[in-house]
């Protein structure tokens, strides 16, 4: 008896060994080998679709810094995100072409828009729009961490001094969500619109289409990843919002004055949303509604790669926007074929998947 | 005020929400000089510290730093002011590097921070090999002398110290209290709070005993290790 207790007892000890170490393997190692294998596995099944995947992650990235360096600072989840993005999106066009309210931007455009200035909508190498664009999203960019500031001042700082919790907060981003959605309709419709007409032009990289605005995306994405990255690493203002996220008792009584980093944040975090906003509407369309869909593979880009780390965002996005692209254009077994309806859906799969195994995502802190 | 008054909490009256805990606590620093608070469990050592550095408002009562009313200031004018405080705990940035946290230090000043950074390496050799890791990684001990690296950043005239040495090995204990000492030798004026009565006693020159929120008994710490009460209540005599 005493030896098939003891048995028992051994055989128990080995599986609970067993699955500490595989489960040590399924978060760790594997997770990455999976990780790998995947893009692997689309570079030579679906190229096109890893390639438009990539280019939209990019974009996603570009959002979800945005959305962990608020919650760093902040703690809470900034809700109209995505709302902004578009928001910024209808800003730049609205600079580019002067257009408000219409059918036809030919017909209602205002008088005097950046697109009026000499050469403003030529076409610059092979890219579908001008300078015009260019200089609109810059001055978009200026505008949202003006708007961003002005809304900390006006919504989120008297619920600081209140000492709400984060769920206020979120309730109250979610809110402005809704108002900016509404007059984004009441402003510029619920036609879809896009910058430039006309055809865009591509090249061909190994075997793939691939439009020359998308490499323009792209390549926008990562350089301004990197600017986060230096201002994060390399800067005293960056290391103080750094410290301000871990631990913001201690950055107070460093003498850091907290109030200012939160405004900031809000100012750079405005600005990276005027940009993502531009970039989505250029690989896509402008469409209201496109604000508030894209706000589940935003969060899903940044909780998958660890909310609050900056380099997890960029892995997050380029994750999500991947996978959401090859899934639709994969033939499942027994499903069959995804419909394209369900595309921001699969964010939230990658998101469960990926939460399952580490629930802090790829790169999040430990405690 | 006499001239060499560094540091002077005056009748403070504090506390939490509705609960006051500190029912007029009065404490003097000054030049060059170390002063430890010591005190039960709940006595209020760490309230005290608080409301002197600005972290808790203050509902009675004045703090002047070199004779000046620093009373309820914003904690970065107080910083700006020359006052330094380490946090009993939670007293690093952890996923900052060791070279980040002491710039986290230094955020107020200018200047200098070349030479500060030399100073405090030379007083904490061990952080220099490790400047480049994460403050996380850190054993409780090399936490707590990299708490207090941070704080000497500033170059401060008053140091607030909240129990450097809770929670450490007796060897470490014994470091930590012994690179205290050489930082008061530096000049730099120090307010101990310590839970380790007779160490904190044997190398301070005066001390306060808070019970209850309120003041004691004070005096020079040779008095103090040898005073009847004193020996009874917290020194295990
Ligand atoms: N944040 C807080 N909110 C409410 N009450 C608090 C808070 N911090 C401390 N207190 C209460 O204030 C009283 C004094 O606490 P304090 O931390 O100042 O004591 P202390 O002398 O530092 O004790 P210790 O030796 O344990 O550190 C205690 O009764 C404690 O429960
Ligand atoms: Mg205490």
């Amino acid at each position: 008896m005493a030896t098939i207790e003891a048995g028992r007892e051994r055989f128990r000890a080995a599986l609970r060994d067993y699955q500490r170490a595989a489960g040590g393997f399924l978060t760790g190692a594997g997770l990455w080998l999976l990780i790998g294998l995947f893009f692997v596995w689309a570079f030579f099944q679906h190229r096109d679709a890893l390639v438009t995947g990539l280019v939209t992650g990019s974009v996603f990235a570009l959002g979800a810094i945005g959305i962990t360096l608020i919650y760093g600072i902040l703690k809470f989840g900034h809700f109209a995100h995505g709302d902004s993005m578009m928001l910024s999106a209808y800003l730049a066009f609205f600079l580019v072409s002067g257009v408000i309210v219409g059918e036809r931007q030919d017909t209602q455009a205002l008088p005097v828009n950046l697109g009026d200035l000499p050469g403003a909508g030529e076409r610059i190498w092979e890219f579908s729009f001008g300078y015009g664009l260019l200089l609109a999203m810059a001055a978009a960019a200026v505008i949202m961490a003006g708007v961003f500031i002005a809304l900390d001042r006006a919504v989120y700082r008297p619920l600081r001094r209140r000492r709400s919790g984060i769920v206020i907060f979120s309730i109250a981003s979610l809110g402005l969500a809704l108002v900016i959605r509404s007059l984004m309709l009441i402003f510029w419709g619920a036609d879809p619109r896009s910058y430039t007409r006309g055809f865009r032009s591509s090249f061909d990289l190994l075997g793939t289409r691939v439009l020359y605005d998308q490499l323009f995306i792209f390549c926008m994405a990562m350089l301004l990843m990197a600017a986060v990255y230096l201002l994060l690493y390399r800067t005293k203002l960056g290391k103080a919002m750094r410290a301000m996220a871990d631990n913001p008792d201690l950055a107070r009584i460093s003498g850091i004055n907290t109030e200012q980093i939160v405004l900031w944040t809000w100012g750079v975090a405005g600005a990276l949303v005027a940009v993502a906003g531009v970039m989505l509407a250029l690989q896509a369309q402008l469409k209201p509604e496109i604000g508030f869909i894209v706000l589940l593979p935003l969060f899903a880009a940044a909780i998958v790669g660890g909310i609050g780390s900056p380099h997890g965002a960029l892995l997050g996005g380029l994750i999500v926007g991947a996978v959401q692209e090859v899934a639709v254009s994969t033939d499942f077994p027994l499903l069959g074929e995804v419909s394209p309806g369900y595309k921001f859906s699969i964010a939230f799969i990658v998101l469960i998947v990926i939460l399952l195994v580490r629930p802090r995502g790829l790169f999040g802190a430990k405690q | 005020m006499p001239e060499n008054v560094v540091l002077e909490a005056r009748d403070v009256v504090t506390g939490y929400g509705e609960v006051e805990i500190l029912h007029g606590v009065s404490v003097t620093v000054h030049e060059g000089e170390m002063v430890a608070v010591i005190g039960p469990n709940g006595a209020g050592k760490s309230t005290l510290l608080k409301a002197v550095f600005g972290l808790l408002p203050l509902r009675s009562g004045r703090v002047f730093l070199k004779g000046e009313d620093v009373t309820n200031q914003r904690t970065d004018e107080v910083v700006r002011k020359g006052l330094s405080y380490v946090p009993q705990v939670d007293n690093v940035f952890p996923s900052l590097t060791i070279l980040e946290n002491l710039e986290m230090g230094a955020f107020v000043r200018r200047d200098g921070r070349r030479d500060r950074l030399d100073q405090v390496f030379s007083l904490f050799p061990d952080l220099v090999t490790r400047k480049g890791e994460v403050a996380g990684r850190l054993s409780g001990g090399q936490r707590q002398m990299l708490a207090l690296a941070r704080a000497l950043m500033l170059d401060p005239q008053v140091l607030l110290l909240d129990e450097p040495s809770a929670s450490l090995s007796p060897k470490m204990v014994g470091l930590i209290f012994d690179r205290i000492r050489v930082i008061n030798q530096g000049g730099t004026a120090i307010l101990l709070v310590e839970q380790n009565a007779r160490e904190a006693l044997s190398i301070c020159h005066r001390g306060y005993v808070l019970a209850m929120g309120a003041n004691r008994l004070d005096g020079e710490a040779k008095g103090l290790l040898e005073n009847a009460e004193v020996g009874r209540l917290y020194l295990g005599a």
